[in-house]
């Protein structure tokens, strides 16, 4: 696991789990529910976090070396506490800067291969060139912005943070999402937001068929053209929040259209296809 | 899994052997069961090339006097190559099962094919004006080296590399395809045929020969029929995505053009790469960069896309 040093990892799965605020006693009734606090920083990061200063910063030459080395060299640096890190000639390597749970300026000179910055939990990143497919996938939080396009399964079940590209990314964006926001420049290809959950995905250009397709919840918004909903997605109204919003996201990362955003459509969860018990299994018991 | 790649270069020729080897050996880890190119040289009018395997390279191992038998199976290719007419200019045993000729012929190139692949474990691999059609077991680098291919001369190729998934592992089941009996067209695939033995059925009936179980010998079939119908090879390539179910993404190259398609799933990755001079695409975008390391724009094709390059 990224950022584990050697105490924590010698504490063992209950010690650990209990650092990172779950536990496993037995449940008293009340809330499983977090209540974060902004103030405290526990909680906000994880306990091995390396303690990292953004001024101190260094490259890393991937030129020669295997996706491990450029990882594992990711993660010393980080312990010694540089906080910004220029990643050079990634050129298309898979699995590059995956699973940092910490704060940490991440940047690649370049284009990433499949798998690419996946199960972050914290950094910001900024990639110049391209990405293969599930590029973040099931990010926590962070930001990662793309220069260039991105392919297929962009930002798969991501659960919060920013994740944006600037270019055009292939199909199946946002894919089982649940959080966060997807942000994108261009166009995107087929089954986008298929299976969503929650979560908002912010297209500027077009969209491709079965857009929404089976979705849960969460919100699509589409700049351009949409060739075909997909089963159970359903246009809706774009009310002013949902334009402040967009103005305010979109105008973040430079990707605010001229001509604004009241040509948008908003496509969410028609939730025909929803087939839950509203009542948890307890209540039914004392109903029934 | 399978990894694909191609390259075409506009108005040039180059050294498109170690270009596709570079590509492909960055895709090993797609598939690293077999390996196999096929590269367009210098097309000379009225001279085929023909690249024909006499027996399997597992076969070669296991002694049973099997030297002896591809010997006697090539003495016979040739004495039929002969009876029919074609002269044999140029002869290179590049393998010892696997042999390469330089042909001049007038007749019926199709007849000429059949009647040589009715010698017992005989295949023809490749037959064209262009054509240089080299698959085996093994990665990149070691069937390059091994056919002598580094150095190639030429405008285009495709290449891929094999995880056996549905087929066995041999020569037989490995690609690119040539679209028998089709002169000079080559067939590359990712993916899986849902609908091949329909499919199958359905060109067996028309007349055409199945020499593998592998599906994607089908997209090679099925491209030959349509060309042989007068069809372009950008109505082949749409037509497909219509009538073949599956996954696929898949390359076709004939003797002057490179061709892909993608389903309608767009369930099989391609990144592509446009210059005005040079066109390359891949499963992933490393097999490009092994080619080209400086900073490029690539993208992916979308679902149903069907796109032709002219060299």
């Amino acid at each position: 696991m990224a950022g584990v040093n050697a105490q924590s990892r010698g504490d063992g799965q209950e010690q650990r789990a209990r650092d990172m605020g779950m536990t496993t006693e037995a449940l008293s009734g009340r809330t499983q529910q977090v209540f974060f606090e902004p103030s405290e920083e526990e909680r906000f990061t994880y306990p091995w976090a390396p303690e990292v200063d953004y001024n101190k910063r260094t490259e890393i030459d991937a030129d020669g070396l295997t996706t491990t080395e450029v990882n594992k060299r990711l993660r010393d640096l980080m312990a010694e506490g540089y906080g910004t890190v220029v990643i050079q000639n990634p050129r298309g390597k898979h699995g590059l800067g995956v699973g940092i749970l910490s704060r940490l300026n991440l940047i690649f000179e370049g284009s990433l291969g499949y798998f690419g910055v996946g199960l972050i939990d914290g950094p910001n990143v900024r990639i110049t060139g391209r990405v293969g497919w599930s590029c973040a996938e099931n990010m926590m939080a962070g930001t990662v912005v793309i220069e260039k396009n991105a392919g297929s399964t962009f930002g798969a079940a991501i659960r919060g943070g920013d994740l944006v590209c600037r270019g055009s990314v292939g199909s199946r964006t946002g894919i089982d999402m649940k959080g966060g926001t997807i942000i994108v420049g261009g166009d995107t290809g087929a089954l986008s937001g298929f299976m969503m959950q929650r979560g908002r995905m912010v297209v500027c250009g077009n969209a491709g068929k079965n857009l929404g397709d089976s979705m849960y919840d969460g919100t699509i918004y589409v700049g351009g053209e949409i060739r075909s909903l997909g089963v159970d997605a359903v246009e809706a109204e774009l009310t002013d929040l949902d334009k402040a919003w967009l103005t305010r996201k979109l105008r973040q990362y430079g990707l605010l259209p001229e001509q604004g955003v009241d040509h948008f459509t908003k496509v969410v969860a028609g939730k025909q296809l929803w087939n839950y018990d509203n009542l948890e299994p307890n209540e039914k018991k004392l109903i029934l | 899994m399978c990894g694909i790649a191609g390259l075409i270069h506009r108005g040039k020729r180059s050294d498109v052997g170690s270009e596709m080897t570079a590509m492909l050996q960055a895709l090993k880890h797609r598939g690293p069961d077999s390996t196999g190119f096929a590269v367009y040289g210098e097309p000379v009018e009225g001279d085929y090339v023909l690249r024909l395997k006499a027996a399997e390279q597992e076969d070669m191992g296991k002694g049973r006097g099997i030297d002896k038998i591809v010997d006697e199976r090539i003495a016979e290719v040739e004495r039929r190559m002969e009876e029919r007419g074609a002269v044999i200019k140029l002869r290179d045993r590049v393998r010892p099962h696997a042999v390469r000729y330089v042909l001049s012929h007038d007749g019926d190139t199709e007849d000429l094919a059949k009647y040589i692949e009715e010698v017992d474990g005989t295949e023809i691999l490749s037959f064209g004006n262009g054509l240089e059609l080299i698959k085996d077991l093994g990665d990149a680098t070691r069937v390059a080296d091994e056919y002598k291919l580094q150095g190639f001369k030429g405008t285009h190729g495709i290449g891929h590399t094999r995880m056996a998934t549905e087929s066995d592992v041999d020569i037989r089941s490995a690609h690119p395809y040539w679209a028998f009996p089709y002169n000079d067209v080559s067939v590359v695939h990712n993916g899986q045929i849902t609908n091949y033995w329909n499919m199958r059925r359905e060109m067996e009936r028309r007349g055409h020969r199945f020499m593998s179980n592998c599906d994607s010998e089908l997209l090679a079939v099925y491209t030959a029929h349509n060309l042989a119908n007068g069809m372009t090879l950008e109505e082949s390539l749409r037509r497909s995505i219509d009538e073949i179910d599956g996954v696929f993404t898949y390359l076709v190259a004939t003797k002057d053009q490179l061709g892909m398609a993608k389903d309608t799933m767009a369930a099989k990755p391609l990144v592509l790469y446009e210059s005005d001079d040079l066109i390359a695409m891949a499963s992933e975008e490393v097999a490009i960069r092994a080619i080209l390391p400086h900073e490029i724009d690539t993208v992916d094709p979308y679902d149903e896309e069907v796109r032709v390059w002219q060299a």
